[in-house]
């Protein structure tokens, strides 16, 4: 099953678990998988419409899957997914 | 070594350094990768940090500790007991005074070789384009959404390198965004979150020490650029993760369809960065949704005259651990499953830090029946600035 690397601001929702490990044959696949076992992530992967928010950046290993297949990107036994969201933190007041 | 077209071309035969800065200088000059030349161009360079917060800290003490003769800060704030966890430029004695202040002697400290150009103002669309003109690097050390696009588009417009770096909990992330030679920070996020999906550090918190390792990257990544030395992070998404204690690293790709950076750009000049990440939309929409509110001093009557209410806490347990005002603690998380424990038909006043998270309880409440609901607004800090001092305010 491959890996999914959650970032901090997301841990909160994986019950503070830094790695999932989902099942899926895609990109698309595990990230649907992740978000049915943790509903909570759902609303932050997923617009109202199903489809992933534009500031949620999926790469599998170190390559943005938008410049693979998307969502179709295949994935396998031991490959990694890593979620890359916005983060705006540096002059924190 | 990898060598590259250095950003500023070596000053040799107009500006020379004098018998102190070569002594100061001396752990550089005798390195090849920089000596006397690459020393001058760092004199001959001017950056600016944007912010003087927790990464521009750590940015600007060791840029002018390392002898950039131009630094330029950006900041209209003043120093608060908060920031001194991490912002490592102020000191106790600062608290109160305007944050550039407290930047700006402490640099003259640390090397008074270093012209320090103050911008005691916020960035805006009027002034950015003004103010990054005259720098060479700009290094983004911003804590919010709109002005990194503004400054991300800025530095696409002017064709100038822009040093990221970004901090969240235990988190980093540090990139050059330079359209001349690869993606822009839009290539890599086309569309700001909407405001509150993501936590700030105000609300999520921030390790200390974070952006002192993030700062120092952007600030070696400012160097390097500078000397024409390395391999920049270009290109390159560099994440930190400082409780697994690794380092990771994304491509980066540059987006042909970019609309400030592509082949047909749509933003051509800069725009209401307040409006594109949908600020002023989400301020009305919260107006409009809002939930009933009672004021700290209101709460405080009630209370004194033993009004039948119910006062809830909905922050977290290690933040009542903190300060509290001895009422009942149900987490905001843990509510829906413990609303069984409460009576609708009772008067409840709800709270939390600053009142974001106890509105969400209160509408959640309303949604489940309850009729009389109220925020306290501004939290459990409006109560420590106005009721009862001896609450401390975190």
């Amino acid at each position: 099953m491959p890996k999914v690397k959650i970032p901090t601001p997301l841990r909160q929702y994986t019950a503070g678990n830094p790695e999932v490990e989902v099942g899926g044959a895609t990109a698309g696949e595990a990230l649907g998988n992740l978000a049915s076992e943790h509903p909570d992530l759902k609303q932050h992967l997923y617009t109202g419409d199903g489809t992933l928010r534009s500031f949620v950046n999926v790469y599998k290993g170190d390559e943005d899957i938008r410049y693979l297949e998307g969502q179709d990107t295949e994935v396998a036994e031991g490959d990694e997914l890593s979620i890359i969201p916005s983060i705006a933190g540096g002059r924190c007041k | 070594m990898q060598m590259r077209q250095p950003l500023v071309e070596s000053p040799n035969g107009t500006m020379e350094l004098s018998n102190e800065e070569i002594a100061r200088y001396s752990r550089h000059l005798i390195m090849p990768e920089v000596a006397l030349d690459g020393q001058k161009q760092l004199k001959a360079a001017k950056v600016l940090t944007v912010g003087t917060g927790g990464l521009g800290s750590p940015l600007a003490l060791y840029l002018a500790a390392a002898g950039i003769g131009t630094i330029g800060i950006v900041d209209f704030d003043v120093v608060d007991e908060s920031n001194l966890q991490r912002q490592i430029i102020h000191g106790t004695s600062d608290l109160g005074r305007p944050k550039v202040e407290s930047a700006y002697e402490k640099i003259k400290d640390i090397n008074p070789n270093v012209e320090v150009r103050v911008h005691e103002e916020a960035l805006t669309s009027e002034n950015a384009l003004e103010i990054f003109e005259d720098y060479d690097v700009i290094v983004d050390g911003t804590d919010n959404f709109p002005t990194r696009y503004l400054v991300n588009d800025a530095c696409v417009l002017l064709g100038k390198p822009n040093v990221y770096g970004s901090i969240f909990r235990f988190e980093g992330q540090a990139s050059v965004f330079y359209a001349e030679e690869g993606p822009c920070y839009r290539c890599l996020y086309p569309e700001p979150p909407p405001p509150g999906l993501v936590p700030s550090c105000a609300e999520g918190g921030v390790l200390g020490i974070l952006p002192g390792a993030i700062g120092t990257i952007q600030a070696t990544e400012t160097l390097k650029l500078i000397l024409g030395i390395g391999e920049p992070l270009i290109g390159r998404l560099l994440l930190y993760d400082a409780l697994g204690m690794s380092f990771r690293e994304m491509k980066l790709r540059k987006d042909p369809d970019c609309p400030v950076c592509g082949e047909n750009p749509t933003v051509t000049e800069l725009i209401d960065y307040q409006e594109f990440c949908g600020i002023p939309q989400a301020t009305a929409a919260e107006e409009e949704n809002g939930v009933p509110e009672i004021t700290v001093q209101d709460l405080k009557s009630k209370l004194d005259n033993q009004e039948e209410i119910n006062v809830l806490d909905v922050r977290e347990p290690h933040e009542y651990e903190v300060a509290n005002i001895g009422v009942r603690l149900i987490p905001l998380g843990e509510l829906p499953q413990r609303l069984v424990e409460l009576d609708q038909d009772e008067y409840f006043v709800v709270h939390c830090k600053t009142g974001a998270r106890s509105a969400r309880a209160v509408k959640l409440l309303q949604d489940s029946g309850f009729q009389n609901v109220y925020n306290v607004k501004g939290g459990i800090t409006a109560w420590s600035e106005e009721i009862d001092p001896s609450v401390p305010k975190y």
